[in-house]
């Protein structure tokens, strides 16, 4: 087998990493408010913080095959390798095979700080397999933190034996607080050994996702809500879901699009329900961002994903490699203790240099007239930088420049959820697919383009730029956008070019 | 009298631990019900307890062959309100 040696890959490189914005959660760590006790147990936590997910990477192990309710959203057939999204796994795991996997990408990837256990199926459905891998780990590798996504239903049951263990997050999916809406979303709950249909079930869930929420508060441990966003079910809704969430004491709140196509075979993908567009997405994640803690960095994993968000090294992992392994786990704590220490100090003198020297556009003399805002994409494979092509890149960065300041608001992926063949997919062009994934934005940055897109780009209105290569993306979005200021591009609305017809 | 798992069983494990007479094996390509031990959950439970679970329609059935979960049960639609419950969903 070839897993990479300790040392001589760039997977010990602290700042390596899937997303490599340096400029996530620049506009001010999210985390920043928080009280001391909470930053201290989500600085490392790739899905909590934003800061933490350039550094450090997480793993999921597909040990919960088991579910206890439908989503519209969910097919249990869940073993397509090319699909990216929650619910999917390759290979599901025993609970002492995925002990070994997770030992053996922790020697591997010392920055992986997290293990998580999300499905395929409900972990808490699951509850021995959950558990027993749970205590494996508390035992075995004490330096890595256990995670657990649930849908809340078995919550109320099961959390005293939950706590027993090295947690300190529990995500939870609350789609509603309505039972009319959660009856457009879930079919049917296992409940009592009984299967509950419709608005009865859905009752039922949302009762007992309040009553977990609340006994996890109670009990000190971080919540992070997720919420899958449905556009005409859900969406006015969601809002709502993130004031009463919070109210119980949830700490951040992630607002996911929806994912449905027909050839996923979930309900909405084969009834074409469709998912939000990107500026609905963003609009209702402004809207809740009002009311709590709102999460951009979200890559909506697999099940058995591996490695950086926005990154899956699973196939590196695959059981028939893991098994031949022996791991010297004592060996491998310390060398993680090291990384993780240099990870730190990279950190801290990151934040001491963003102390120094807070750089605003403001002091780029801007034009103090209403400017409006403008929306870029960003090709980078790491490293806060401009240094990708533009046909390489997987997915790119959305950043927003306004008159005050240069924000990260989302990542886009070109490949949207499937990197199958022709056949996975309506035989759309991959550049069409790029562009319109980029819709809205008016500049793209990367470190170099070939000259079809350049053509194809323009025309649909997106501003290919290759000036800016290897140079830190908020001082480039910055840059550009007083550019645009000077030729007084800021003034008046985008040029609404017609789209080609290609 | 002993249910069956048929063909569009997605292996999910769902039914396993559940049943009361512990009929229910992994096998290869699908799990599998064995038809000495499986009591129907009479006795037990009200609802047979693999069928009150299964995830996909028409996958367990009974000794006559009839699917416990009959086609639209699982989604709430059944199928002759199929296109017009699609249309529906188009137009959100």
């Amino acid at each position: 087998m070839e897993l990479t040696v300790l040392g001589q890959s760039q997977t010990t490189a602290p700042a390596a990493g899937g997303c490599a914005s340096s400029g996530c959660g620049s506009n001010d760590d999210q985390l920043n408010h928080l009280p001391e006790h909470i930053r201290a147990k989500v600085h490392n936590h790739p899905c909590y913080s934003e800061e933490a997910h350039h550094h450090y990477a997480r793993m999921h192990v597909a040990v919960a095959p088991a579910c206890n309710i439908q989503c519209h959203y969910c097919n249990r057939k869940y073993d397509c390798s090319n699909e990216s999204r929650p619910g999917v796994v390759s290979e599901l795991l025993t609970p002492d095979q995925a002990v070994k996997k997770v030992m053996t990408v922790a020697a591997n990837i010392p920055q992986m700080t997290v293990l998580g256990i999300a499905g395929p199926g409900d972990p808490l459905a699951n509850p021995e397999r959950t558990f027993d891998t749970f205590r494996q780990l508390t035992e075995k590798a004490p330096d890595i933190k256990l995670c657990v996504s649930t849908n809340g239903l078995a919550l109320p049951e099961l959390v005293d034996e939950l706590c027993k263990h090295n947690i300190d997050h529990v995500t939870m999916t609350i789609n509603c607080v309505d039972p009319d809406i959660g009856a457009q979303i879930y079919p049917w709950i296992f409940w009592k050994n009984r299967r509950v249909y419709g608005r009865k079930g859905a009752e039922i869930l949302i009762k007992q996702q309040q009553k977990g929420l609340q006994m996890l508060v109670d009990r000190g441990i971080l919540v992070k809500v997720n919420s899958v966003m449905i556009p005409g079910v859900n969406d006015k809704h969601l809002e709502e879901v993130s004031k009463a969430v919070k109210a119980k004491g949830a700490f951040l709140h992630n607002v996911m699009p929806l994912i449905a196509e027909a050839e996923h075979g979930t309900f909405y993908g084969v009834m074409g329900q469709r998912g939000p567009t990107h500026d609905e997405l963003q609009e209702l994640q402004d809207a809740c961002s009002g009311d709590m803690n709102m999460m951009r960095h979200c890559r909506q994993c697999r099940a058995d994903a591996v490695g950086m968000l926005g990154e899956d090294r699973g196939d590196e992992f695959t059981m028939d490699k893991i098994e031949a392994v022996d791991v010297d786990y004592a060996a491998a704590m310390v060398k993680r203790a090291e990384v993780h220490a240099a990870i730190e100090a990279t950190l801290a003198a990151k934040q001491q240099k963003k102390n120094e020297t807070f750089i605003s556009l403001s002091s780029l003399s801007i034009p103090k007239k209403e400017s409006r805002p403008v929306l870029m994409a960003i090709a980078t494979s790491g490293g806060g930088i401009i240094n990708q092509h533009f046909g390489h890149a997987r997915e790119f960065l959305i950043y927003e420049a306004n008159a005050h300041d240069v924000r990260f608001i989302s990542h886009r992926k070109t490949d949207l959820y499937c990197s199958g063949d022709d056949t996975c997919g309506d035989g759309e062009s991959v550049l069409q697919k790029t562009i319109n994934a980029l819709k809205g934005c008016e500049v793209v940055l990367c470190s170099k383009i070939g000259y079809e897109p350049w053509g194809m780009l323009e025309e649909a209105g997106i501003m290919p730029n290759g000036e800016h290569a290897m140079e830190a993306i908020e001082d480039a979005v910055a840059a550009v956008y007083k550019e645009m200021g000077e030729k007084g591009l800021l003034d008046k609305k985008p040029e609404t070019k017609q789209r080609a017809t290609a | 009298m002993a249910l069956q798992i048929v063909d569009g069983c997605v292996n999910c494990w769902a039914c396993e631990p559940l049943c009361p007479s512990k009929a229910i094996y992994a096998a290869i390509p699908h799990f599998l019900i064995d038809a000495k031990k499986c009591t129907e959950c009479d006795g037990d439970y009200a609802d047979k307890q693999c069928a009150s679970i299964c995830p996909v329609e028409q996958v367990i059935v009974d000794s006559q062959g009839e699917a416990l979960n009959p086609p639209g049960s699982l989604t709430g639609i059944p199928p002759e309100r199929w296109e017009q419950v699609r249309a529906e969903i188009q137009a959100r």
